[in-house]
């Protein structure tokens, strides 16, 4: 297992691989609501995000905390109400966002028939950064993954390839980074080094969105909690609040309703 | 970035991919040729006889080949939800389209062109006076099929029975440009002389209209 990332100091004018720009960006949801269909996965969702806070999502499967995560991520359009991103004090046009946003799912998002570095490169060339080459072997560096640049993917451990997901991840230096149980399917080594790096990122000033089951190892960075439930906020530690008793609420709750959480 | 530079960058990708697996090339050659032998023996292949039934037979081989084709474009995006990712890419939707649209063409017409030596042989075919003309007809008719296939494989990669429901779609679509690149190849064939001009007419008609309704609803339709 490699060590976390390099870190980046809070604030800093960091904006190469594996680090933030300089300042993360901070959202606001007013009154989303989004259908599938019949269902409602949200329904009313109004939460404002501050620049460089670390949000744990949690809740029962089903709850919203992806789709609230796939909204804030511009995969998804609202059905209702509205999203917006602000740097600094500024505005930034929805059509701008992506370029800005770094998502780490539970499955990889990478393509198995492709070398490490291939994968970078084509992430780098479809985010239109420059010398896509280098970019992708900056990015590799930090994860640990220098030595595996030209093997498949396909021929990776899950661990490898979750650290190969947070490199293409961060590969555009987003200022928001959501991670949407990344953690799943990692052994405790594995979560606690994804713990770690998720901290040094929260370091450096990236605003940070994580959907997480239960307790665990990935949550030491948490600073706000919330927990969802039918698609809606139903505890919200609050900016500057305390988000271990929300945490250990749903851990307790969930795990004794039987579900996954 | 540029709508063009992203489709090339999604182009180069699917090629790269494909023919590093050769897995729907390979395929797609052996289905096409074992419907060409298996036909041969059907009828005489005398001349005039395979230029009234051969280019029926070889576009439905194509046909059968493409949807073989066409159906994995987007389900080999779900695996790892690879299409996630693209679309989390600041690029225009439609490159995504646009980018897989090309690269099924060219494996497609590399198919064909491949199985084109093979048809000569077995419905006793001269193609080498009429080549270029040939390859008109083949590279319309085939922006067709890739510009539609790509299209409903997009909407079926999303649905509970996607292996059924893209040759639902498809095939009544593909009609018009099926009848036509036949007509077109039969003409090529029968008098090289006479341009099919109508038909390749309407095969360029047919390849404009479609590709600018995926340019229109290709942002709705990589959507979930």
């Amino acid at each position: 297992m490699s060590t976390p990332l390099a870190s980046s100091p809070k604030g800093g004018s960091g904006n190469g691989p594996g680090e933030c720009p300089a300042s993360g960006l901070r959202i606001q949801f007013s009154e989303v609501e989004k259908r599938y269909g019949m269902r409602l996965a949200l329904r009313g969702v109004s939460l404002e995000i501050a620049a460089g806070e670390c949000v744990a999502l949690v809740g029962h499967n089903g709850s919203g905390k992806t789709t609230l995560l796939k909204i804030a991520a511009q995969l998804t359009q609202p059905s209702r109400g509205k999203i917006a991103f602000f740097s600094k004090e500024n505005g930034v046009p929805l059509d701008e966002v992506k370029s800005r946003v770094g998502m780490v799912g539970h499955h990889t998002l990478l393509y198995e028939e492709m070398t490490a570095e291939e994968n970078l490169i084509f992430f780098a060339k479809l985010f239109g950064l420059a010398d896509p080459a280098e970019k992708a072997r900056q990015a590799l560096q930090p994860v640990g993954l220098t030595g595996r640049a030209t093997d498949l993917v396909r021929t990776f451990s899950r661990g490898m390839r979750q650290r190969l997901s947070i490199a293409r991840a961060l590969i555009a230096s987003p200022g928001l980074l959501l991670f949407d149980e990344a953690g799943t399917g990692l052994d405790p080594e594995g979560q606690q080094w994804l713990g770690a790096t998720i901290q040094q990122l929260h370091d450096s000033g990236c605003t940070i969105m994580m959907s997480t089951h239960g307790r665990n190892e990935t949550q030491s960075a948490v600073t706000r909690a919330i927990r969802l439930d039918g698609g809606k906020i139903t505890h919200d530690s609050g900016a500057g609040g305390n988000p271990s008793e929300v945490l250990v609420m749903s851990a307790v709750r969930d795990s004794g309703e039987g579900g996954e959480s | 970035m540029t709508l063009a530079r992203a489709t090339g960058v999604i182009l180069a990708k699917e090629l790269r991919t494909e023919f590093r697996s050769r897995e729907l090339l390979g395929t797609t050659i052996v289905f096409v040729l074992i419907v060409i032998v298996l036909f041969s023996f059907t009828f005489n292949p005398t001349s005039t006889e395979s230029r009234r039934f051969g280019p029926g037979l070889l576009w439905l081989a194509f046909l059968f080949a493409g949807s073989l084709m066409l159906q994995s474009s987007f389900l080999r995006e779900q695996t790892n939800d690879t299409l996630a990712a693209l679309r989390l890419a600041p690029i225009d939707p439609f490159s995504i389209l646009a980018g897989k649209m090309a690269a099924n063409f060219l494996f497609l017409l590399l198919v064909e062109v491949i199985m084109l030596p093979a048809f000569a042989v077995f419905y006793n075919v001269a193609i080498i006076p009429v080549l270029p003309q040939l390859l008109l007809v083949l590279s319309l008719g085939t922006i067709g099929i890739a510009a539609t296939g790509t299209v409903f494989s997009a909407v079926a990669a999303q649905a509970r029975l996607r292996e059924l429901l893209l040759p639902l779609l498809l095939l009544p679509v593909l009609g018009p440009v099926l009848i036509s690149s036949t007509e077109a190849t039969i003409g090529v064939l029968s008098d090289p002389s006479e341009f099919p001009r109508v038909w390749l007419t309407f095969l360029t008609c047919f390849d404009v209209v479609f590709l600018t309704a995926a340019w229109m609803v290709g942002e709705y339709l990589l959507e979930e």
